[in-house]
């Protein structure tokens, strides 16, 4: 069983490039296009992480989180915040809605993986 | 690296998208709109981040130094520290168009002109300044280029280690890891059992838990620390490598990292896996973490989190996170989860909420980017399909089958299923006017830059749809036109005051279906055009005899003859040694029509009048001299018949038809194209009256008027060339092919002294 | 279709032959789309007096050049007798009305002439090469280029 991944990202290029990098590390990549779709395809995808844009249409990256930790199903699931902000006060309120860790764009592919393995224990 | 090649190719399209709504929104807030809200900003905000985001992927570094630049500007209206005020906006609108072609010239490899984009960033750089000091670092946003790595290489496959090896004992160094989770953690979806398999990664871990704190539940406080590790690592990593598995919860957990004398190293490994099973069953763990030195001095850099940051987690938390606890605590937890924790009862809320949440956010129809061959092919086969049903229609009357057949009944189900697939597939071509009319306010802004007057453009309809092709061969001639606009029609802002019309002048772009076409129009609010000059003009270049007698609209019409603009009227902007006879002929080349109306003073309207589609054309099929022609329906006002309408000759060939106190110059269609006609039987006429654009009208006459249908517009100039006259071909239900009359050139053609552009025949 | 033949072979090349007014002439096998039997035209009006107008070729609208006319040999009375050979040249389709096909040959280069300085003659314009068989026929191997229907005519 590859490990699944939910990318919530309102960019076609940047799921793309999401996808780009995780699916030949063997990854299976789902993807959503706004916060609001992301929470949809929660159950669908039932990914073992989850990885987030910030700014969106119609919800937040934020949101997604608190989505993401009010779901009993998903509760504990890792959601890992992907933004070109690395500013301290976007990490601060990422983690204050939960979230697990972050991504600064633009990333390297390899970096990615190993935050995401890592995160996953993997 | 074609799939990078396909995500540049995607990154550029999103982008043409990004900077449409930037442009979009920009103007919205500059209008003052009342639609304008935080929104607005939130998505121009977007826009710009998410083109900086994918520049960076792909090395664009100049684009990604003007995007955050623009970016941290906007982020100060984002957040209410600026204003905006009529020249923030003016800065803010052009900095959107020099963001536009930083992609256009990120795309097709251009140079970026350097002066303007310095120019452009100084501006920009001024508006930012108003705010806070410590942001003239250019940013912290490093971009790395990605590469795609395939899966065979061993590099994307490598795992955090170092990347130079160094022997098997040289560099490994023995640390001592405290790591003593806070109650948060679990709420943010880490695990320590990850972290600990992460650590494993780096070399020998020994585990062992600390259950310590785990207490009994009648004093469960959640936000209390319950279980700690103690960690003993040899490593050859480096301690920043160390605390990076750390990154995310240097905020939520005490960690120390210390590394540990050499001569401590010796018992390393062989308790691993007691150390596992301990942190699988914690509660027979050992209850305390053996400390060889005491109480370990805190690691130098041994990250702590910042105060205030884990207030902020605490207050925001608030008792929802332990129900996410890990599972040391999970069985703990749950009793406190069921009993008190009100995020219990969250979970169904959302649930249930979201439908509405969802009713409240206008959601975007889902699209797909389809390859326009595709389309262009479907299209096609529509075509036929539609031919073919007439053939078998045809067929069928032949046979002298009864109209309540079977295979009538049958057919006409066909027809209609062939009609509705048509009418789909046409819609498929079919794309609103917005993204040209978009383009056209950066063309007012240069336009009025350039000649020093105020414009404003306002635009109405531009939902309106058009087939893509008509769009896209659009852009050039209504480009000139709003240039001509704002240099021609609009008067200078002293001569506005003096006239006491506003100071900023208005151009209207505006787009509606009318009768079955799709009329565009662009007004100025500005003088009207100035007849005596051209009439002057035009005598000057030999374009009308002197003193010829002209109406009103003959003369405005003169704009549009060949040769009238000429390099003596060229001005910086609309000269360029196109004139609007260009303009006439691109719209005409799209089977439509430009027509001008102006009024002194009050300024002048140019409407452009385009067919819906170029595939299909509903028309009259009318047969003369034995032959069959189709004339578009939508240009037919009524058809006339000798008995009821009184014929005049006028001199030796000329003939009116009096019509509603009007009297109609007829053309005879058969005579027009040269067709011989038997005898000269007048009485046979059919008169259809027809109107073109310019409001002219006619009669023309034809032997027989068959029926009305809708024909496929098949293209003559690909394997012919034009015809005068005749827009297109259609194929008819037989397999014959039957011509398509453009009654407008035959007006034009009937009345050669008028001042419209002279039919090219084929001498 | 008439494809598969040798014309690419170096030095050789299949024609389509073909009598107009009497006279043989040859095309490349490689520009011939298909053969057809005469249909009716439909009549463009202000065209030159030897395009006989357009069919329906499966949905596309082709003029049909009637060479006897364009030759000089004055216009052809068609009838169900006569066919159309379609051509493909560059991206245009065309029709050009024959009295009747006769042959698909394989004519060695060598054998291809110069047309003899005959000053007057209308169709020399019109012909690029010759061959001569020793049957005494003569094949005249049209200039397809020059043949077509003068366009430019630039509506657009």
């Amino acid at each position: 069983m590859s490990v699944r991944i939910l990318a919530v990202d309102d960019s076609p290029t940047m799921r793309g490039l999401i996808g780009a990098a995780l699916t030949p590390n063997g990854f299976e990549v789902h993807f959503a296009e706004d916060g609001i779709d992301g929470l949809e395809r929660l159950a669908e995808a039932d990914p073992d992480l989850v990885i987030t844009d910030i700014n969106m249409p119609r919800l937040d990256g934020f949101g997604v989180i608190e989505g993401v930790r009010k779901d009993p199903a998903f509760g504990s699931l890792p959601v890992l915040v992907l933004t070109t902000e690395s500013g301290e006060d976007l990490k601060a309120r990422a983690r204050a809605a939960g979230a697990t860790g972050w991504i600064v764009k633009p990333f390297d592919d390899q970096r990615l993986v190993a935050v995401i393995n890592r995160v996953l224990g993997v | 690296m074609s799939g990078l090649d396909e995500l540049r190719i995607s990154f550029f399209q999103e982008c043409e998208d990004l900077l449409d709504s930037l442009g979009d929104g920009l103007r919205e807030i500059s209008d003052g709109d009342l639609g304008h809200d935080m929104e607005t900003v939130h998505s121009v905000f977007r826009a710009v981040h998410s083109i900086k985001g994918g520049a960076g992927a792909f090395g664009l570094d100049g684009l990604v130094t003007f995007a955050h630049l623009f970016e941290t500007v906007l982020d100060q209206m984002r957040c209410g520290s600026m204003e905006p005020t009529d020249g923030v906006m003016r800065t803010l609108l052009r900095a959107g168009d020099m963001l536009s072609d930083l992609v256009g010239c990120a795309r097709d490899g251009r140079e970026a002109d350097g002066d303007r984009v310095t120019q452009m960033l100084a501006e920009l750089d001024a508006l930012a300044d108003g705010a806070d000091e410590d942001d003239d670092t250019p940013f912290e946003f490093v971009p790395t280029i990605l590469s795609v790595a395939p899966m065979d290489d061993p590099v994307s496959n490598a795992g955090p280690e170092a990347s130079d090896g160094p022997g098997p004992d040289a560099g490994i160094v023995v640390y001592r890891i405290d790591f003593k989770p806070r109650g948060a953690l679990y709420g943010t979806g880490n695990e320590p059992l990850a972290l600990l398999k992460a650590l494993a990664q780096l070399g020998d871990l020994e585990i062992q838990a600390d259950i310590a704190g785990i207490v009994p539940l009648t004093g469960f406080d959640e936000a209390e620390p319950h279980l700690a590790w103690g960690l003993r690592l040899a490593t050859d990593a480096t301690m920043e490598e160390i605390l990076s598995v750390f990154e995310f919860v240097a905020d939520l957990a005490e960690i120390d990292v210390d590394r540990m004398p050499r001569s401590d190293t010796a018992h390393l490994g062989p308790d691993l896996d007691d150390g596992i099973s301990a942190l699988k069953a914690p509660a027979q763990g050992v209850s305390h973490i053996k400390t060889p030195e005491g109480p370990l001095p805190p690691g130098p850099a041994a990250p702590t989190a910042p105060a205030e940051m884990a207030a902020i987690l605490v207050d925001a938390q608030g008792g929802a996170e332990t129900s996410r606890a890990g599972p040391a605590v999970l069985a703990l937890a749950e009793e406190s989860t069921l009993g008190n924790d009100p995020g219990g009862q969250a979970p169904q809320n959302s649930r249930k909420a979201k439908p509405a949440t969802e009713t409240t956010l206008a959601a975007a129809p889902a699209t797909i980017r389809v390859n326009l061959d595709r389309v262009d092919r479907l299209i096609n086969l529509i075509g036929e399909l539609v031919i073919m049903e007439a053939m078998l229609s045809q067929a069928v009357e032949t046979a002298g089958l009864a109209s309540n057949s079977d295979v009538s009944n049958g057919l006409d189900g066909i027809k209609q299923l062939a009609s509705g697939i048509q009418e789909s597939v046409m819609a498929i071509r079919a794309q609103p006017l917005k993204p040209v009319f978009q383009r056209m306010h950066r063309i007012i802004r240069e336009a009025a830059d350039a000649t020093g007057k105020q414009v404003r453009l306002v635009t109405t309809g531009d939902a309106t749809e058009v087939d893509k092709t008509v769009i896209e061969r659009l852009v050039d001639p209504l480009t000139h036109m709003i240039r001509n606009s704002v240099d021609h029609g609009l008067e200078d802002t002293a001569t506005r005051i003096a006239a006491g019309k506003p100071e900023t002048g208005t151009i209207t772009l505006s787009a509606a279906h009318r009768s079955g076409r799709v009329i565009i129009e662009v007004s100025d609010d500005g003088g009207g055009i100035n007849r005596e000059k051209v009439r002057e003009i035009a005598e000057a270049r030999g374009l009308i005899p002197p003193g010829a007698s002209l109406s009103l609209s003959e003369i405005d019409n003169l704009l549009f003859t060949p040769g009238f603009s000429s390099k003596e009227q060229v001005s910086a902007l609309s000269g360029r040694g196109i004139g609007l006879d260009v303009v006439r002929r691109e719209i005409q080349a799209l089977g439509g029509r430009v027509t001008i109306q102006s009024a002194a003073g009050e300024g002048t309207t140019f409407t452009i009048a385009l067919p819906l589609t170029l595939a299909v054309l509903e028309g009259m099929l009318v047969e003369f001299g034995g032959e069959m022609m189709v004339l578009p329906l939508s240009a037919i006002l009524e058809t006339l018949r000798p008995s009821s309408a009184t014929i005049h000759s006028i001199g030796r060939t000329g003939r009116v038809v009096a019509n509603r106190g009007e009297l109609i110059p007829i053309i005879d269609l058969a005579e027009a194209f040269g067709i011989a006609r038997p005898g000269d039987d007048t009485e046979r006429d059919v008169l259809l009256l027809v109107e073109c654009e310019a409001g002219r009208r006619a009669a023309l006459a034809v032997d027989i008027i068959h029926d009305q249908r809708q024909v496929v517009i098949k293209s003559l100039e690909e394997n012919y060339g034009a015809i005068p006259g005749i827009s297109a071909a259609t194929i008819l239900g037989d397999g014959r092919i039957a011509l398509i009359v453009d009654p407008e050139e035959i007006i034009v053609s009937a009345a050669p002294e008028l001042p419209t552009p002279p039919l090219a025949a084929n001498e | 279709m008439l494809q598969n033949s040798a014309h690419d072979t170096p030095g050789r090349r299949d024609v389509v032959s073909f009598r107009v007014a009497e006279q043989d002439f040859c095309i490349d096998i490689g520009v011939v789309r298909e053969i057809r039997g005469w249909t009716p035209t439909t009549v463009l009006p202000h065209s030159q007096d030897y395009v006989k107008g357009v069919v329906n070729l499966r949905g596309s609208v082709v003029a049909v050049v009637d060479l006897s006319a364009r030759l000089g040999f004055g216009p052809t009375e068609p009838s169900a007798r006569h066919i159309i050979i379609i051509v493909m040249i560059g991206d245009q389709t065309i029709g050009l009305l024959a009295d009747v096909v006769s042959d698909i040959l394989t004519i060695d280069d060598t054998a291809m002439r110069q047309v003899p300085d005959i000053a007057s003659e209308v169709a020399r314009d019109f012909i690029s090469k010759v061959v001569t068989f020793d049957d005494g026929r003569m094949l005249r191997k049209i200039d397809l280029a020059r043949v077509l229907p003068e366009l430019g005519v630039e509506l657009a």
